[in-house]
Formats: C-alpha cells, structure tokens, sequence
C-alpha cells in the first residue's frame, strides 16, 4: 500500500526522529512509503490564533500536495484533526477550494487510525520493555475520537508496562499559542499534568502529538524529574534489535 | 450588589495570572468543578438517549432563532391573551428604565429577586439603587455574594469561589441577624439564610425574576430552582417582573420535554432540580410583566458563526469542566458570563473594544472539553476560533505570523529556515528573551536536531 | 421606532437568508413501562424524601399517622375532614398531585382541585403528597403531554435544597424541608 507521509512541520523541524520512527514503522507493515516534498504545515497556528488569511493560504498548499494519495498518515492527532475537522469550515460551500478539501481530507489518519482501522493490526510486533504512562491529547480524544485505539497498539507492545495517568482526559495547557498568551493558566495547567505523570511512577510518557509533548516534557525536563517524553511511532518503532 | 463588571480594567492573562496565585481560590474551585462534574456524568450516562435529547435541544433552539420575530409575536400575544404585560427593551438602559418605572407605580422601595443572569446583565440592582430602590438577591449563593460585596464567579453558583468558612465570615460580618455561635456546616449557614430572608419573602410586594425558558405558543415562562426562593418570589408577591432575554424561548410546550431533560442534568448534575414554577400570564391575582431583552443579542444573531452562543440555556456544565475555568475563576474574565460560554458570549454581546474584552477569545486552549458536554451542541471551540480573527492583533505579533506565514507557504524557504535553525543550535540560551520568555519561564525548549526530517529524507532516501 | 418594531426589525435583518432546521426527536417518548411505583418511590427516595407504597384502603390510616400533631391545611377539593387554616401558623399541608414522573422521582402539582394554592404548598415546613398509582407515568416526555400549560405549574422533586455551599447537596431552605410521598395503589 502506498502512503504519503505528511510529518507535520513540528515533527520535521523539532522531532525528526518521529518521521524516521513512523517511516520503519510503516516499511515494517508492508507500506511504500513516500513523503512529497513539497509539504509544509496543516495551518493550524496561524487559523487558531486568529490569522485565517495566512491559514487559509496553508490549506490551500496541503490540499495541492497531497490530493492524488490513497492515504496521508499523520503522526500528529492535532494535525490530522486540522484537516479533517477544520478544514471543511475554512472553504466557502460549493467552492474549488471545498471540493478540494472534501477530496483530500477524508484520507487524512492520525497514525494509530491508520495502523488499526486501515492496516486492521494491532500488534506492531514492536518491544519496548519500559513503563509507560499514556496521555491521550485534546483534539485526538475529543476531534478525532481515537478512543483506545493508540492504548490497544502499546498493550500489544512486548515489554511494556502500561499504567493509567489520573486525569487523563484533561488538557495538558498547551493549546498552541495559548501557552505564550496565557502562561499562568497554561504552566498550572502543565503542572497538575506533571504531578499526575509522576504519580504513575512511570519512566515514559508517550502521546500522539509532540507539541504537547513538548510543552509536558519542557516542564518534566525544567524540573529535573528524569522522566522521557516518546511520541507513539517511537515505541511502536522499537524491537529488541533498536533497544 | 454595589460592584459593577462594566469597564473592569485588566485582560485575561493578567486577572488569571493573579488567580492561580492564590492556593485558597484553586482549592476551592478545584474540589467544586470536579464534585458537579461527576455528578453531572452520572447522571447524563442514566439516559441512553441522551445524544438525541441533544441533538433535539440544538435544533429546537435554530429553528427558534431563524424564526424568532414570529415567535416573539406569538409568545406576546399569548401573554397579553393569559392577562400579562409585555414590554421590550433595545439595551440594558431602557430595560432598567423598564423595570424601575413599575417598581415606583407600586410605590415599593424594596423588591426581592430570584437569580437571573439576565438582571445581573444589565445591572438592575444598580439601576434600581439610584432610584431609592433596594434589591435583595434571595438565592443563597447570590446572597453571600451580595453581602460581601462581591463578585459573582460562576453561572449557577456565584459563590463558587467562597468556602464555607469565608462563607461563615460574610454572614457574620454582614448578617445582622445571623446566630453568634454560626458555624461553618452547611446546614447551619443555610439555615441563617431561610431565617434572615423568611420574613422578607412574607412582606414583599414586588419581586423580579428572570425566567429560564418562554414557551411562544402558550406564553408560559419556566424557571428552574433548587431552594424555594423562586418559588417565594413568584408565587407570593403582588407584583412580578420577568426580565427575559430573547432567545430564551421555545415554540411549543412540547419542546419542554427536551429541555426539563437537558438542563438539570447538566446544570446541578441531578435527574431533576427540587422545584420547577411555570405560570402563564397573571396567576392568583397577580400583576405579571414581562421585559423582552435584546441587549445586544441581535448583533450576536446576525453573526453566522457566533449566533449558536444564543443556544445557550445556561447551566454552566462547560464552566465545570474548562481546565482554564478551574484555575484561572470566574472574576479573571470580567463578566457575569465567566467560563467558556463567557469567552464566547461576552465579547460578542459586548464587542471586542476593551482591552479584556478582546482577550477573551484567546482565554481557552481549544481543548473541546466545553463543546463536548454542551446540552445544545454549542461548538465553542469554532466560535473561539472565529472571534480570534476578529479579535485585535499586536503589530508585532502580526509582524511574526506574517513572516511564519511566508516561510510555511514554500517548503523550500521552510528547509532554509530549518538549515539556519541548525547552525545555531548550540547557541539556544535556556531562557528566550521577549514573548517567547513566557514560554521558557517554566519550561525547556525542546533541542533543535542535527538536521530537519526533510533533509534526513533527502539524503537517505531521495538518491 | 418603538423598541418593539426595531427589535423585531433588526431580528429581521440578522437571519435573512438563513436556512431553517428540521427537529429530530429521536429522543424516548409516548412509554407505557412497566414496574413505574417502584421506580417511582426509588427516585423520590433519593431525594432523601419520605416514601411509602401502600394499598389504596390503608391510605387514610397512614395519613392519619403522619400528620399527627401537626397543625395541617387542607386545601379544598381534598377528601379528608377538617385541618388548619391559617398560612402563617400551619406546620404542614397535605396534597394530591397532577401527575408522578418515575424516571426523575416529581410530583407536578397544577394547584386544582386538592392540590392548594402556590403558597398552600410553599409556606409550611411538611408537604406530604398522596400520589394515586396511575398518576405516574414513565418520563419527563409523558408528564409534559398530560399537563395543561394554561395552568399554574410546579414540579417538586424532593424537599427544598442548595448546592451553594462548596457544591455539596444540603437539604432544607425555603421551601418545606420535610416532603412525605404516600403512594397509593
């Protein structure tokens, strides 16, 4: 099966080793990997921060790219929740530009989707022998309705111990620009997540999005609690052979 | 209450900044938003239709709005038909005009009132008290906000922030007739409450009400309750006054059937709340008026996005949930609207002039919390989104989205600017200067890789 | 302009063009369930209200034992003899009612016949409620299509309550604190 790898431009600039984890990852699954070059970023800051034009402009861009693909994986819950969920409220009815999203936007899977209600596996034949919490972040939970889906992969996971994280269901504080606009209420936020992280006593804390995990593991890091932050496709990636 | 939210100075980070300092104020919201919303849980997940209940409820209130001039109409006929009064107010100072023209026809200088957000709106107490008028709240919740002076920090329990001791020290200060030895058990606190309002109800003549639904057909107004003050207020009083916001109706008294299902659910997590009045027209001899309130809601309604924030029925199950509500309290966002429903809801009523009023839209992390446990389906999130663009910008800010913007639209800009990130990885100071320190205050930034996903691609796997 | 013209003007103006919307109600309605008292008395229960189940030929014994010593109105239409008069003193009043949801544990009174007054039912401390078996009905739904809207209307699930203080149920404000269901079969 061919899939277009669509890293997310967090991933590429700040998280390569996402986009290297989810390309062995789907090599692993019998996938013909590609990734268009041409590809940027889903649009979402600029759109939910109140820049629509610029916004605007980035749909346009993913649309162009990726239409043509039988399926666009994301490693992002976020991102995926972008194009799937935002998109089709950017576009004017009837338009080119709304045809063009209905085209594409129905192909756009979050990773652990892709794995399980495409590939229908949920055993990666990855191992991972660590204790691992599982934060389930906003717009996979609640845009993207994953539900256990990115939990059933890491059960299947040799090795690995999973413990439930106490509040899971809330919001780390990330929010996007929110954590620069609103930093109090963001790091309280981010805070009480982090208590709630050492609480399971567990070495990793693994989500679907990196952006959060960025912001949950740029706090666990300022304090100095030696807890690791991994991104799904990481642990989904690793065999006795990369441990 | 003698404070007033109208011109309040600040802006949401700044108030809620000040907010998650104080430990008392966390503690206080934190053990009361998670007790409501478990039990709102349980009682939401009794019902196996509990989706279409939902999906009726928001229907109802579109068709409603698309058609609200008919109804309206219909609902003053019937209204005037069952022996009522019905007046309309364009704002907040003609429906105080309104309202303290009635109570002077009665000759009264003291009116009891049921909660009303409505009211509280508008500033009624305030109003009133410039014309020798003095307004007493008898909910227990807005009593204790009242007699602190205080601020109401939540849509259906004002009080929120106030524990029980605090709660004891305003009755004690401010109660005259409160007990010397009162303690801080709940019971006993409300029970300084029947007596010190029991008396009151018995003698007032004039109540004022607002009312949490209108039926158009039959003219029947509904208000919900739990202590029985609504129903002191309605029922024994010679004079009532409904100050109604026009969105609050429904078209049939059928449609009841969704809503008695919806709100109490929602609202105090129960199957139902202890006391529900409806009455049409004048009742038992009573004089009934009913103040129609636009107030800004037209303006709200001609917003295609915006008007779904006039689905709300106001019970508060998005403020119970909100991780930003929990931390940051209501009074952080200047309104009688706090919560996610406020941040929607007040800078569209209001507009986006004031300096807190514009940073309202971006007092949310998009977490979708609020959209999710909305009885009437009100996407806040999409709302939030929309308003940000409306929302004023700092020139510097649009300096930066518009060069992130520009770099973002060509992958190869955006693979130089990756390139340049490189070079300079060993030189990212722990603590970023400008705006960005807001992020490096609590937090580390993530390490810039060697090379960006796209290069490694490039170099193993383009050849 | 009156306000009234305008208002209705500037609605007018806000929703021209805009579609309208075809309600669904897929929700429950129109039940004939079945075991309705039992849930019925769980539900009121709950509520930390008095409840009994009893055969329509012990009813008036078992008033009789509720109410004594207590200074009870009764309100007009109300078979039963005697009681007090005036508002200002009475410990208790002692009603029929319109129609029992069982689902949320309500009574609804409409204040006809047997059923007082607004402030019959409100004032005193003790409301005790004789609900007739086949006043129940299963849901919210069912109890809104039985009432009559030109009616004045209250809906009484449980006795008087707050959850103002730190969001905790107490029981007792202004209305009465004790409500006592008979429910008649």
């Amino acid at each position: 099966m061919q899939v277009a790898l669509f890293i997310t431009c967090v991933n590429d600039t700040l998280f390569p080793g996402t986009g290297k984890a989810v390309v062995s990852l789907l090599r692993r699954l019998g996938c013909d990997v590609d990734f268009p070059a041409a590809q940027t970023c889903c649009g979402q800051m600029h759109v939910n921060t109140g820049y629509r034009e610029e916004g605007v402009r980035l749909a346009r861009h993913f649309t162009e790219v990726f239409a043509g693909y039988d399926a666009v994986v994301a490693p992002s819950g976020s991102c995926a929740a972008m194009v799937r969920e935002q998109y089709p409220k950017l576009a004017k009815p009837g338009s080119r530009g709304a045809a063009a999203i209905a085209e594409v936007a129905p192909k756009v899977y979050e990773l652990s989707e892709f794995l399980i209600d495409v590939l229908k596996v949920e055993d990666v034949g990855a191992y991972f022998p660590h204790r691992v919490t599982y934060h389930p972040t906003c717009h996979s939970l609640r845009g993207l309705h994953l539900g256990d889906r990115p939990t059933r992969l890491l059960r299947n996971v040799r090795g690995l111990e999973l413990v439930p994280l106490p509040g899971s269901e809330e919001c780390c504080g990330f929010g996007g620009t929110f954590a620069v606009k609103n930093p109090a209420v963001s790091a309280a936020m981010g805070a009480d997540k982090t208590r709630n992280i050492l609480d399971t006593g567990a070495e990793v804390l693994c989500a679907a999005d990196n952006s959060c995990l960025m912001h949950i593991g740029g706090t666990l890091r300022r304090q100095k609690t030696g807890v690791r932050t991994m991104h799904l496709a990481e642990i989904l990636a690793s065999t006795e052979e990369t441990q | 209450m003698s404070a007033t939210f109208l011109g309040m100075p600040g802006n949401f980070p700044e108030n809620s900044a000040k907010a998650v300092q104080d430990s008392q104020l966390r503690f206080n919201l934190r053990k009361a938003t998670h007790t409501i919303r478990g039990k709102r849980a349980g009682v939401v997940g009794e019902l196996p239709d509990w989706q279409e209940l939902r999906a009726a409820g928001k229907a109802i209130k579109d068709h409603t709005l698309r058609n609200l001039d008919r109804y309206l109409l219909q609902l003053e006929e019937a209204v005037t038909g069952a022996g009522g009064t019905v007046h309309w107010a364009r704002d907040a100072a003609e429906a105080n005009r309104i309202v303290t023209d009635l109570v002077k026809a009665t000759g009264e200088t003291e009116v009891v009132k049921v909660k009303s957000m409505a009211t509280q709106e508008i500033e009624l107490n305030q109003a009133l008290a410039e014309h020798g008028i003095t307004a007493y709240e008898t909910d227990l919740a807005e009593l204790i906000v009242q007699l602190g002076d205080d601020f109401p920090s939540h849509i259906l329990v004002p009080a929120i922030h106030r524990n029980r001791s605090e709660i004891r020290e305003i009755f004690l200060d401010r109660m005259p007739d409160a007990p010397r030895d009162l303690t801080d058990d709940p019971p006993a606190l409300t029970e300084a409450a029947r007596l010190h309002l029991r008396e009151r109800f018995l003698r007032s003549k004039v109540a004022i009400s607002g009312a949490n639904f209108m039926v158009a057909e039959t003219g029947t107004l509904v208000v919900l309750e739990s202590e029985g003050n609504g129903r002191m207020c309605l029922s024994l009083p010679e004079t009532l006054i409904s100050v109604v916001g026009i969105e609050k109706l429904l078209p049939s008294w059928r449609d009841l059937e969704v809503f008695l299902q919806l709100l109490p659910r929602s609202s105090t997590g129960e199957r139902m709340n202890p006391y529900t009045s409806m009455w049409t027209g004048s009742v038992e001899g009573q004089d009934f008026h009913l103040v129609l309130l636009d107030n800004g809601r037209t303006d709200v309604l001609a917003d295609e996005v915006g008007r779904q924030a006039l689905r709300c029925i106001r019970c508060s199950a998005c403020l119970n949930v909100c991780p930003v509500y929990e931390r940051a309290g209501g009074h952080a966002y200047g309104s009688v609207y706090p919560g996610p429903i406020g941040a929607i809801l007040t800078p569209q009523l209001r507009g986006m002039s004031s300096e807190l009023d514009a940073s309202l839209p971006f007092a949310s992390s998009l977490c979708g919390a609020c959209y999710e446990v909305c009885p009437v389906a009100i996407d806040i999130p999409e709302v939030l989104v929309d308003l940000r663009a409306k929302a004023p910008h700092a020139a510097a800010e649009r300096a930066g989205m518009k060069v992130a913007g520009w770099i973002l639209n060509d992958h190869n800009r955006l693979a130089r600017a990756q390139r340049a990130a490189t070079r300079v990885r060993g030189f990212v100071p722990k603590r970023l200067p400008g705006p960005l320190s807001a992020w490096t205050d609590t937090r580390d930034v993530p390490e810039i890789p060697e090379e960006s996903f796209r290069d490694w691609w490039e170099r193993n796997e383009r050849a | 302009m009156s306000a009234r013209d305008e208002i209705l003007a500037r609605i007018g103006r806000a929703v021209a063009g805009a579609e309208d919307v075809e309600i669904p109600r897929g929700y429950r309605a129109g039940r004939q369930a079945e075991g309705l008292v039992e849930l019925f008395a769980e539900r009121v229960d709950d509520y930390r209200a008095i409840v009994h189940v009893l055969p329509a030929s012990e009813v008036p014994a078992k008033i009789d034992e509720s109410v004594a010593g207590r200074r009870m109105i009764v309100p007009d239409g109300f078979d039963r003899t005697g009681g007090w008069n005036d508002l200002g003193t009475a410990d208790g009043v002692i009603t029929s009612c319109a129609v029992a949801i069982a689902e949320t544990g309500t009574i609804v009174l409409d204040h006809g016949p047997g059923q007082g007054t607004r402030a019959q039912t409100l004032v005193p401390d003790y409301h005790l409620c004789v609900v007739r078996a086949d006043q129940i009905v299963a849901g919210v739904p069912e109890a809104v299509a039985r009432l009559d809207p030109a009616r004045p209307l209250t809906w009484i699930s449980g006795p008087s309550a707050t959850s103002d203080i730190e969001l905790n149920r107490v029981e007792g404000v202004h209305g009465p604190r004790t409500l006592e269901v008979i429910i008649s079969t």
